[in-house]
């Protein structure tokens, strides 16, 4: 590996990131797979770095699930990414991000396909105004918010309490990134690093302590991909894109995978366990799995938050034996209890993965 | 005195219309950027289809024109319209005036970093023909360590909307088949995949070329494009393509990939171009008169091109060109 080589390209692929006030829409099944990760990128946003991150409750999906399964037409993907436009517009915003990857590359494809095709967005303005009496300006910047962390990754470095790094051989924990589809395989010119050699999350991980590794399979889709999850008869070809992908990293031993995609911490994560399940096999240390973050899990870690309080546990890879690693602290007696104490039941244990 | 014709650029096109300048009477003034004669060709090991050894051809050519005058290491600072000539100052100040030029400003490589999912400049089993040519001249390139698996792209950066480049560069299939074949000849053992779009050897014996790379030399040729090169844990790299006559994807783990990187315009030209408002076409080569009957001849008076700045082109087109050139500028001069 030539690591020049990848600089020369890194730098071809930076995008401009504004600074501050942003229209912030979360995902719509984020919530559900890993919750505490948009809580605590607001937080991290607000509380830790000062920014203006405004929400807005009528903010709605963007369709984007539903585009990419084929079950939708486009000018009604395009009307609902109109409406999100509207509300930015009205909350006097012009820089738009959002939590998604899917609805990054929505948002993406709906701007370049009406900066191409100019009749199109005339016609989702009459659509708009006939079904919602609603005008809007089209965003000045649209990010991801893993754009906005990567911006603010040096600053998070300095404020961290702990390094990627192994608390009792001072090694750099070694990560393997996978960034969403939707996110750089479309445009790559819209992603920091571009498509092939993405650097979003590479540059994360350098900063906080940590040593990005390389695998063959890097690129391969986690498994989701929207119709060969939801449409196709039965899950064994997302299963096995998966599989594919960790059977090409296992050599490498990776300490931790960052994912900045709805999808794909959740396939990443939960398809180990199918896998431990199915074939008794397991990719991390020790009969565990490998543990897979968000991005704004890891700055969460960084930053020296409880992981019960960011929702590691909703995990199905154990993360203990990571945060031992690093040296982070943590109660194990208090990981199934939700706000006020309350005892949120213990899931039961796989068979063939050690979890705690 | 002999009347001076200056050729901009130093390849073999340069070089043999200089040649043939020289012997209808003129006195050709070569001026090239770079510090040799020769241009790619120079750089080349050996050349299809009998494998001629190429730095022979150019030394020979360059041993006959050693009456012509040359200036290495200069550039045309700029180039202005006379009355019945043009004004062409070099980079060295000294001022020549000439009723003919001759553009023979060759091509560039095209640059295979920009084609990212193969990996050139990031994955250390990666190189280029023309690195490939370098070891075979030099012997010295850590790439190449005993492979026991190799792979040639064709068409990188040729025919290829995405790079911005739509024409064929012409002789990447003939210089595939052909290196590949050197390689098995250091390396018998070694298995040869050659990954092609279609295969266009259209030039004397280049289509035996081919079935003799098959026959004797049992190098598997695969139709479907490379879509992704990763890195393997061994330090080889894994190809991911799609067999396009047997309908399947299939990947396959080699310890040396080459990528036939083709030809695109020269940056220069286009520059020189814009000095005498010559027509540049939509390919970036020059835009000759006409494609058909006055290839050699540009839409400016006493302009005149040769080579594979209008276009890519094979060396005996090259040198064809070149004469029918000088031929041209002699016509024109005689008036």
């Amino acid at each position: 590996m030539i690591y020049q080589g990848k600089q020369k390209i890194w730098a071809d692929y930076q995008k401009e990131i504004p600074d501050d006030h942003w229209y912030y829409v979360r995902s719509c099944i984020r919530q559900n797979f890993f919750p505490g990760s948009e809580k605590m990128f607001t937080k991290i946003t607000r509380d830790d770095l000062g920014l203006d991150m405004h929400e807005n409750a009528h903010h709605t999906t963007c369709g984007g699930i539903a585009y990419h399964c084929d079950t939708i037409p486009q000018e009604t993907v395009m009307t609902i990414v109109a409406r999100q436009f509207a509300l930015m517009t009205e909350a006097g915003y012009e820089n738009y991000c959002c939590s998604c990857i899917t609805s990054f590359g929505n948002y993406i494809e709906t701007l370049e396909s009406w900066h191409e095709f100019p009749e199109l967005e005339a016609r989702i303005r009459e659509h708009l105004w006939k079904s919602c009496k609603r005008e809007f300006n089209k965003p000045k910047y649209i990010a991801h918010t893993s754009d906005v962390i990567y911006k603010h990754r040096n600053e998070i470095a300095e404020k961290a309490k702990f390094r990627l790094v192994d608390k009792n051989t001072g090694e750099p924990l070694r990560g393997v990134e996978h960034i969403g589809c939707h996110y750089n395989k479309m445009f790559p010119s819209k992603g920091v690093g571009g498509a092939e050699y993405p650097y979003v999350l590479c540059g994360m991980i350098e900063s906080w302590g940590g040593q990005v590794i390389d695998y063959p399979e890097r690129r391969h889709c986690c498994g989701y991909g929207f119709r060969q999850y939801h449409i196709k008869a039965n899950r064994g070809y997302s299963f096995a894109n998966t599989h594919k992908k960790f059977e090409s990293m296992e050599p490498y031993h990776p300490d931790f995978i960052l994912t900045n995609c709805p999808g794909c911490p959740y396939f990443l994560d939960r398809w180990q366990y199918v896998t431990a399940e199915t074939e008794g096999k397991t990719y991390g240390r020790n009969g565990c799995g490998i543990p897979v973050f968000t991005y704004e899990e890891l700055a969460s870690l960084v930053l020296g938050y409880d992981p019960w309080d960011i929702g590691l546990q909703m995990h199905q890879v154990a993360v203990e034996p990571f945060l031992d690693r690093i040296g982070i602290e943590y109660d194990p007696g208090a990981k199934y209890l939700g706000v006020n104490k309350k005892d949120l039941g213990r899931p039961s244990l796989p068979e063939h993965m050690v979890c705690f | 005195m002999k009347e001076t014709v200056v050729i901009i650029g130093g390849g073999i096109a340069a070089i043999e219309a200089a040649r043939q300048l020289l012997s209808l009477g003129y006195s050709p003034l070569i001026v090239e950027r770079s510090n040799s004669l020769g241009g790619h060709v120079a750089q080349w090991h050996r050349l299809f289809p009998d494998m001629t050894p190429a730095q022979d051809l150019v030394r020979q050519m360059i041993s006959s024109i050693s009456q012509a005058e040359i200036c290495l290491g200069t550039e045309v600072a700029s180039l202005n319209r006379l009355k019945d000539g043009y004004s062409v100052v070099l980079s060295n100040g000294r001022n020549v005036v000439c009723r003919a030029v001759l553009i023979a400003t060759g091509f560039d490589l095209f640059d295979a970093r920009k084609k990212e999912e193969y990996g050139y400049g990031i994955y250390n089993q990666v190189m280029t023909n023309r690195d490939l040519e370098q070891w075979f001249n030099t012997g010295n390139d850590p790439r190449v360590r005993n492979p026991k698996s190799i792979g040639f792209v064709h068409c990188v950066g040729s025919r290829d909307l995405k790079a911005g480049n739509s024409q064929c560069s012409k002789v990447c299939c003939v210089t595939a088949i052909k290196q590949a074949i050197e390689m098995k000849e250091r390396f018998p053992a070694a298995q040869i995949y050659c990954f092609y779009m279609d295969l266009r050897l259209f030039g004397k014996k280049y289509e035996d070329f081919y079935i003799n790379a098959q026959k004797d030399f049992d190098i598997h040729f695969i139709r479907g494009r490379v879509s992704q090169v990763d890195e393997t844990i061994d330090g080889g790299v894994v190809v991911k393509a799609e067999d396009t006559l047997s309908g399947k994807p299939l990947k396959v783990s080699l310890d040396l990939l080459v990528l036939m990187s083709g030809m695109v315009c020269n940056a220069g030209s286009a520059s020189i171009a814009g000095m005498i408002r010559a027509d540049v076409d939509t390919d970036g080569f020059l835009r000759s008169k006409d494609n058909v009957y006055n290839i050699v001849e540009s839409n400016r008076p006493g302009i005149f091109f040769a080579g594979a700045c209008t276009g890519t082109k094979t060396v005996p087109e090259t040198i064809s060109e070149a004469r029918s050139a000088a031929l041209s500028i002699h016509n024109y001069l005689k008036g």
